[in-house]
């Protein structure tokens, strides 16, 4: 019992510590990304290499001045960013991490340390909860009392909602091969080889549904090629424009907590989460922390992909988002769902 | 059951952090209030209508309509794809067809314009 309730405790308070930290180094990576991509130096005067700036403007952010305009409906002004970090940091806790089979803590079996609340639905969690982060970006528009923000917050809703149909298609063909919404079992149904050779990730038996999922990723996170909810040429700053203070912060907060559960769920959905090709890993503690690094790296180089993308590619036009999102990713994780029932009849994916 | 005791732990602790993140920052902050820095963000002129009265396009609205369609129709599928194994050739015809059905209504509203921006 109480090593149960210590277990959940660690747990959790590792979570949402590293969570937390992702930020500000993300936020690093970020910066001095894109300055490595533009040629520049970026921030390099805050301790070593800049590393200490994302924190210097967490206090300078804690302590500035809030704003609230004039003629804003406050109770949604406030509640806006409040949803925002609540969706962005429960949306992790369903992720499985790491295996965690056979492991002892003081002579008592611990089964489930490293995957806390292993839950059979998942994925299920994960959509509905995620779906809720739309509630924040309409609010925020709409409780503003500004044109821009609720141009921005109607746009990025709009957006949400059409790249959200594709995203849920293209993970109904990662459930017909794991046959569970488990997310555990997501990850082992990818162990092993598929046709003699070809690690049996989800990414390689199923491209089209990878890339889809990939894509409307960007579109959920409100990334680059499609930050229409922010766009800054044209919209100031979106839904969050009349944000400052620590307002401000929550929101830019769960945009990256959102970028790292975005990461953990291509890795878990189609790169084969912990998994190394072509080898099983050990068992107890040993596989666990290699597990876990394993799962480490491919998120890192997710959360890079993000920022690569970012600083390479230009702002899509909203009629181009909207009729890439309904007209072409639409059918498209219709027709993966389609080849994956077609494999699976067939015998080429057992 | 016993599953959703962290899940309810990790909600507390997801929903009490911003609380007291923004609590914390209403401490500390600096602030000195004045009617000029209070004005909505836009061009500098005063502002003389509320964003609420903004009009935008009524195709938000059609996209809205047409997500909660599709929505459903995944909802129906995530069952479908979990026990595809055991469905077995029925079940994908039986797909099939509700595919099918689905497909009409996708071209008629592809035909009359719904997915069209401008």
């Amino acid at each position: 019992m109480w090593v149960d309730a210590a277990v959940i405790g660690i747990k959790l308070v590792a979570v949402v510590g590293v969570l937390l930290m992702t930020v500000p180094i993300m936020v690093w990576v970020e910066r001095r990304g894109s300055a490595l991509i533009q040629d520049r130096l970026g921030p390099n005067r805050v301790g070593p290499a800049g590393l200490l700036q994302p924190f210097v403007d967490a206090i300078k952010l804690l302590i500035k001045e809030n704003l609230i305009p004039a003629g804003v409906d406050k109770l949604l002004f406030v509640l806006a960013p409040t949803i925002a970090l609540v969706v962005a940091l429960s949306l992790f806790i369903a992720v499985p991490f790491a295996v965690d089979d056979g492991l002892e803590l003081v002579e008592t079996p611990i089964d489930g340390f490293i995957v806390a609340p292993d839950l059979n639905i998942g994925i299920l969690y994960i959509f509905a909860i995620a779906s809720l982060a739309v509630y924040s970006i309409v609010l925020a528009g709409w409780g503003s009392n500004n044109k821009y923000a609720l141009l921005g917050g109607i746009r990025a809703s709009a957006q949400t909602i059409s790249y959200r149909l594709a995203m849920t298609l293209s993970v109904v063909g990662v459930i017909m091969a794991a046959g569970s919404l488990h997310l555990t079992q997501v990850v082992t149904s990818q162990s092993g080889v598929w046709l003699g050779f070809l690690p049996r990730w989800n990414f390689l038996i199923q491209p089209l549904g990878g890339i889809i999922f990939i894509v409307a990723a960007f579109a959920e996170t409100n990334r680059l090629p499609f930050d229409l909810a922010e766009a800054d040429s044209e919209l100031v700053a979106g839904y969050h424009t009349e944000y400052s203070s620590m307002n401000f912060a929550a929101f830019f907060m769960s945009k990256y907590i959102h970028m790292v559960t975005s990461a953990a769920l291509i890795t878990v959905l189609f790169f084969g989460g912990w998994q190394i090709p072509w080898i099983s890993l050990p068992g107890g503690w040993m596989g666990a922390g290699l597990s876990l690094g394993v799962f480490s790296a491919k998120v890192v180089f997710f959360l890079w992909l993000f920022v690569w993308v970012r600083w390479t590619l230009p702002r899509f036009r909203f009629d181009q988002l909207m009729a890439l999102g309904w007209k072409i990713m639409l059918p498209l994780a219709v027709l993966n769902f389609l080849w994956v029932g077609v494999a699976m009849a067939s015998g080429i994916l057992t | 059951m016993e599953h959703y005791v962290p899940i309810l732990v990790y909600a507390l602790v997801a929903i009490s952090f911003p609380i007291i993140a923004l609590l914390m920052a209403k401490v500390v902050r600096a602030g000195s209030p004045d009617p000029v820095k209070a004005e909505p963000y836009e061009c500098g002129v005063k502002t003389n209508t509320v964003a609420f009265d903004t009009r935008f396009s009524i195709r938000y609205y059609l996209i809205a309509v047409l997500f909660v369609i599709f929505d459903v129709e995944t909802i129906f599928l995530f069952p479908w794809a979990v026990s595809f194994d055991r469905l077995a050739l029925f079940g994908f015809i039986e797909m099939m067809v509700f595919l099918a059905i689905l497909l009409v209504g996708y071209v008629y509203a592809w035909r009359r314009g719904a997915l069209e921006w401008a």
